[in-house]
């Protein structure tokens, strides 16, 4: 029989057992998220004629946009090395993955508030639920993405797996910085305010929709950010390119599970805090 | 063989910040220590701070169950939220074992463009259930909720009443170890009431239970122990439920609920009750030695003029039930109308056992061709003259004892 105790909030000392604990609640809620992210797919199409084709029309109308564009002359970026409506329909892809994963958990708590504040269950299960949420999104992204190469004549190869994971990654690199964000968000509405003014500010510091600039400083700036070499990465693997600066790539990467286990800790301790307050 | 202990709550105490900015800043504050170590004051009292729920022990075994009582805001849902898990105590330690499920609200996990169907899964998922486990018991729970001709109706077109049931109905399948109830029985129509309650009657006796309630009839079939809870303090805490009910009962005592209803043909002053002022005033509570008659009387001012006219004295217990009523047209003549008068009516061995009552008095007159009609009211006191009914010593004790007629058919 399974025995919890409740006490004062303190720090753990055990740090491993802490751990074991959460990915106990981790692989415990995956049922629970399953059902969560069903109900919500489903209660989102339900009173819709097109139902889940609305999944498609969305990032379809929006690669027509950049395809438009780009065929018009309006927009003529060169130096991307593949067609340019691909390259931005692969940057504005992944920026999305990240994007959703930044805002994911901070939204996800709030629409389950009324849930956190009357039943205690894992609350891993709502971040998994959310992490399913982007995942369905970019999936039809990547069929459409699919279909895209076939038009654009580009062989691709085994380095699509790559690509697939590198996608993953990146959501949990967002998921790890929003998890930091969310607990201060829950308890002030400015922050979820902010992160949408942020996120557009910091995706034209990115590479999403150019290679690169002329400026130096701001050049400088670019390859600084951490989302440039994972963002340029992951879209070089779709189109059969390498990687961008590998040894940035693996801190990062180390820096991600650092940060996103710091992060879900943080969640963790801080969801009794947020429900006295609800 | 002592059962086990379930649930054990040692001196928890959990304090609320009365401002919502301030409480965001301490919140805030909380998240920083909860990451960094702590400052040395964090759980004592901050500025517009209190305590919800201060020091409170207790232990329920399995097949237990402990009465939460208190009026409203006195801590019974925060403490309740403290042992679900819900929210941190700020002292304290509480030991849950098992299964716990916590009917605070049964329609948490619903969507309401969902049918009932899917919600009896989601519902069930967010209780803890896999869905192996609500497939075997899915049609046991259709059937209990009585929903059977809507159960794939989007639950948006339920009524608030059909909601409830479909939420009880799952939670009622969950075999939890430790149950809470929060006053959620008092939902859905009389039947279902009715259901429920021996559902969770039948959950009671595997399970330790902690129950709150503002029916004391619930409360006194099914506890056997009770908290009886004063601003976040333990009032009174035992095994006698009788002695909990009326201290808890005894809160109210100060409430005004007189009532003038109208005095539009008479005016009625100088309440007497067994030779007691009535004091409408300072509300101090008669007390009546059980077994005793009650005799009522109080001046009338008539401001009109009637041929003749009678009283209706109502006897209602705390719970506004009619335990008794006067007519005394009935077995009596009609007073004369004059003017001024003063009335007296002794109801006679009332068979009231403890407990507080209040009387209600009306003065009326009859139809002239029908001696069962009433034509006009001229003044209705409601609830006017509460009394308390003391001294009685068996609880057991029947106001009535009927006579029957008894047979007795030997079998071979």
């Amino acid at each position: 029989m399974q025995i919890k105790i409740y006490e004062p909030t303190k720090r753990s000392g055990n740090l491993f057992s802490l751990i074991k604990e959460m990915f106990k609640d981790l692989f415990s809620s995956l049922g629970l998220a399953k059902r969560l992210f069903i109900r919500d797919k489903k209660a989102e199409y339900r009173q819709s004629v097109f139902g889940i084709l609305w999944a498609f029309i969305t990032p379809l109308t929006n690669a027509l946009v950049w395809i438009f564009l780009s065929a018009s002359g309006a927009v003529s970026v060169s130096g991307t090395g593949i067609p340019y409506p691909l390259f931005v329909f692969l940057g504005t892809m992944l920026w999305s993955v990240f994007a959703e994963s930044v805002t994911m958990p901070l939204m996800q708590t709030n629409v389950s508030k009324s849930l956190i504040s009357k039943i205690n269950f894992p609350k891993e299960a709502i971040l998994v639920a959310g992490f399913y949420k982007t995942m369905f999104n970019t999936g039809i992204k990547v069929l459409i993405l699919i279909i895209a190469l076939f038009f654009f004549k580009i062989t691709f190869s085994f380095t699509i797996i790559g690509f697939l994971l590198g996608v993953v990654f990146l959501a949990l690199f967002g998921i790890a910085i929003g998890l930091f964000i969310t607990p201060i968000g829950m308890l002030y509405t400015d922050i979820g305010r902010a992160i949408p003014i942020a996120l557009s500010f910091l995706m034209y510091l990115t590479p999403v929709v150019y290679k690169g600039t002329r400026f130096q400083s701001l050049q400088a700036f670019i390859d600084l950010n951490p989302l440039t070499p994972v963002i340029n990465s992951t879209r070089n693997l779709a189109t059969s390119g390498g990687l961008d600066n590998p040894t940035y790539l693996l801190i990062i990467f180390i820096a991600t599970l650092i940060i996103g286990l710091l992060g879900w800790i943080f969640y963790r301790v801080s969801i009794p805090i947020i429900v006295e307050r609800m | 063989m002592e059962q086990e202990v379930l649930i054990k709550a040692e001196g928890i105490s959990k304090k609320f910040c009365k401002d919502l900015n301030l409480g965001l800043w301490y919140g805030l504050q909380d998240l920083g220590s909860s990451v960094f170590g702590s400052g040395k004051n964090e759980r004592d009292l901050r500025e517009k701070e209190f305590w919800a729920v201060d020091d409170i022990s207790f232990e329920v075994r399995r097949g237990e169950c402990l009465g939460l009582l208190g009026h409203n805001g006195a801590g019974k849902s925060t403490l309740l939220k403290v042992i679900t898990g819900l929210i941190a105590p700020d002292r304290g330690k509480i030991t849950m074992k098992g299964r716990v499920n916590a009917l605070i609200e049964l329609t948490a996990g619903f969507n309401p463009i969902l049918t009932g169907r899917e919600n009896i899964y989601n519902n069930g998922a967010v209780l803890g259930l896999t869905d192996k486990e609500i497939r075997a018991k899915f049609d046991e729970i259709v059937a209990f909720s009585e929903l059977e001709e809507f159960i794939d109706t989007p639950v948006q077109y339920y009524s608030s009443g059909m909601k409830v049931r479909l939420g009880f109905s799952v939670a009622a399948f969950t075999e939890p170890d430790v149950l809470i109830l929060d006053e959620v029985l008092a939902v859905g129509d009389v039947g279902f009431r009715t259901k429920s309650f021996n559902k969770t009657l039948e959950i009671m006796q595997k399970a330790a239970v902690v129950f709150v309630s503002h029916s004391m009839t619930d409360v006194a079939r099914t506890c056997n122990q009770v908290l009886f809870m004063r601003h976040g303090k333990s009032y009174y805490q035992g095994t006698n439920i009788h002695q909990g009910i009326d201290l808890y009962l005894n809160e109210f005592k100060t409430n005004k609920l007189s009532l003038i209803e109208m005095n539009d043909g008479a005016d009625l002053s100088n309440f007497i009750v067994n030779e007691q002022n009535v004091d409408l005033e300072n509300k101090e509570v008669l007390v009546i030695p059980f077994g005793e008659n009650i005799k009522v009387s109080f001046d009338v001012d008539l401001k009109k003029n009637y041929d003749d006219f009678f009283a209706i004295v109502r006897i209602s217990d705390k719970d506004m039930k009619i335990v008794g009523s006067v007519y005394t047209n009935r077995f009596n003549d009609y007073f004369k109308g004059e003017k001024k008068s003063t009335i007296s009516v002794d109801v006679l061995n009332p068979r009231l056992i403890n407990g507080e009552y209040s009387i209600t008095v009306m003065l009326a007159v009859n139809k002239k061709d029908n001696k069962f009609q009433i034509d006009e009211f001229l003044a209705i006191y409601r609830d006017f003259i509460k009394f308390e009914i003391k001294g009685l010593e068996f609880a057991e004790f029947s106001p009535v004892f009927y006579e029957v007629n008894t047979k007795q058919v030997v079998n071979d």
